[in-house]
């Protein structure tokens, strides 16, 4: 992937997740606060097709932003890139697709 | 020059290459109204006549007497040594992310060659028996491309560059703001190469926009805001992609 589309991505998905990051904070503040047991928490969740579809935009929005940081962390850092190191951020974009993924079919029920 | 010896300056100078070099230390009559390379050049010529360094014009011209002062890359000739010295000390290296030649000398041609790579030269389409168009100083591109246009390429924002640091294939941000420069020139031709070349990987996209090129630019240029806008303008929203 080259430099520009790489830089355009992660700026991208960082634009959407500035704001559902500070929201899934408040919401996970709000309900410990408010003593919700995990039962009333998924019954909200799987009660609004919104929910899942918030959480659904996330999880993509990490596993494509999440990659290409540790992709240039990798690069400057350790001075490793090329095809190795591409097929093995895919993979970690990947892992995070699919845990990400269970999660959010667990709360939408 | 008035001759003020109450005290003498503790200089480390760097000896050697990057491989097989270590710290000298000198001390150097403290005078008043003195600079960095005046200690340098004290140094060269009463204590150590094998001491390699690199100056030409002494007042802020060519900048070619930069290295680096106290930890920050400087114009030697126009850094004053009561302006950086800490107690009573200085520290006086080569610029970093160039090789050493020797001592405070270092190999600027990478930094040249990566001017070439980002394609950042002038192309012009006319001769000389054409009519020189008329340029609006005040129009807003005219001005971009003289805000960036001052550069004497010395290097002191290379050298602060932490991704010229972390990657051999970036360019730079002397390099990019030249570039900058040309975009907005309407007398420059060759925009199709220059779009290619900003664009490709090690150019405007490798930045982290660290800032450290805007702050140590002896000239007071903004390379940094120079690689913003080349970002904004070949972005996917951008007027040029």
């Amino acid at each position: 992937m080259s430099d520009a589309l790489s830089y355009m991505l992660q700026r991208l998905t960082a634009a959407i997740l500035a704001p559902l990051v500070l929201l899934h904070l408040g919401l996970i503040i709000y309900a410990i606060e408010g003593g919700l047991s995990a039962g009333e928490i998924l019954s909200r969740t799987q009660a609004n097709i919104l929910w899942p579809v918030l959480y659904g935009v996330f999880v993509v929005a990490v596993a494509i932003h999440a990659p290409l940081g540790l992709r240039n962390i990798i690069r400057e850092w350790i001075g490793k890139s090329g095809p190795v190191v591409d097929g093995l951020m895919a993979v970690f974009a990947l892992v995070l697709l699919l845990c990400g993924a269970r999660a959010v079919m667990a709360i939408s029920g | 020059m008035t001759k003020n010896l109450t005290q003498n300056l503790t200089v480390k100078i760097w000896r050697g290459t990057a491989e097989d070099g270590a710290f000298e230390t000198y001390s150097v009559p403290s005078l008043k109204s003195q600079s960095v390379l005046d200690v340098v050049t004290y140094v060269q010529r009463h204590l150590d006549e094998t001491l390699t360094y690199r100056f030409a014009c002494r007042v802020g011209m060519c900048g070619s007497c930069a290295m680096t002062v106290n930890g920050m890359p400087r114009w030697t000739c126009r850094t004053h040594v009561d302006k950086v010295c800490d107690n009573n000390q200085l520290i006086i290296e080569p610029l970093r992310n160039l090789e050493i030649i020797r001592d405070l000398a270092t190999d600027m041609a990478p930094f040249f060659e990566k001017w070439q790579k980002a394609n950042a030269k002038f192309e012009g389409k006319l001769s000389r028996h054409d009519k020189i168009p008329t340029i609006d100083p005040t129009d807003k591109k005219r001005q971009a491309a003289s805000a960036a246009i001052e550069c004497i390429n010395c290097a002191v924002c290379y050298s602060a560059c932490d991704t010229v640091a972390a990657r051999s294939d970036y360019v730079g941000p002397a390099a990019l703001n030249r570039a900058w420069s040309l975009v907005n020139d309407e007398k420059h031709v060759g925009q199709t190469g220059l779009k290619k070349a900003i664009k490709t990987d090690g150019g405007c996209y490798s930045c982290h926009s660290h800032g450290s090129c805007s702050q140590s630019c002896p000239v007071g240029l903004d390379p940094a805001g120079s690689i913003g806008s080349l970002k904004r303008a070949y972005s996917l929203f951008g007027q040029r992609t």
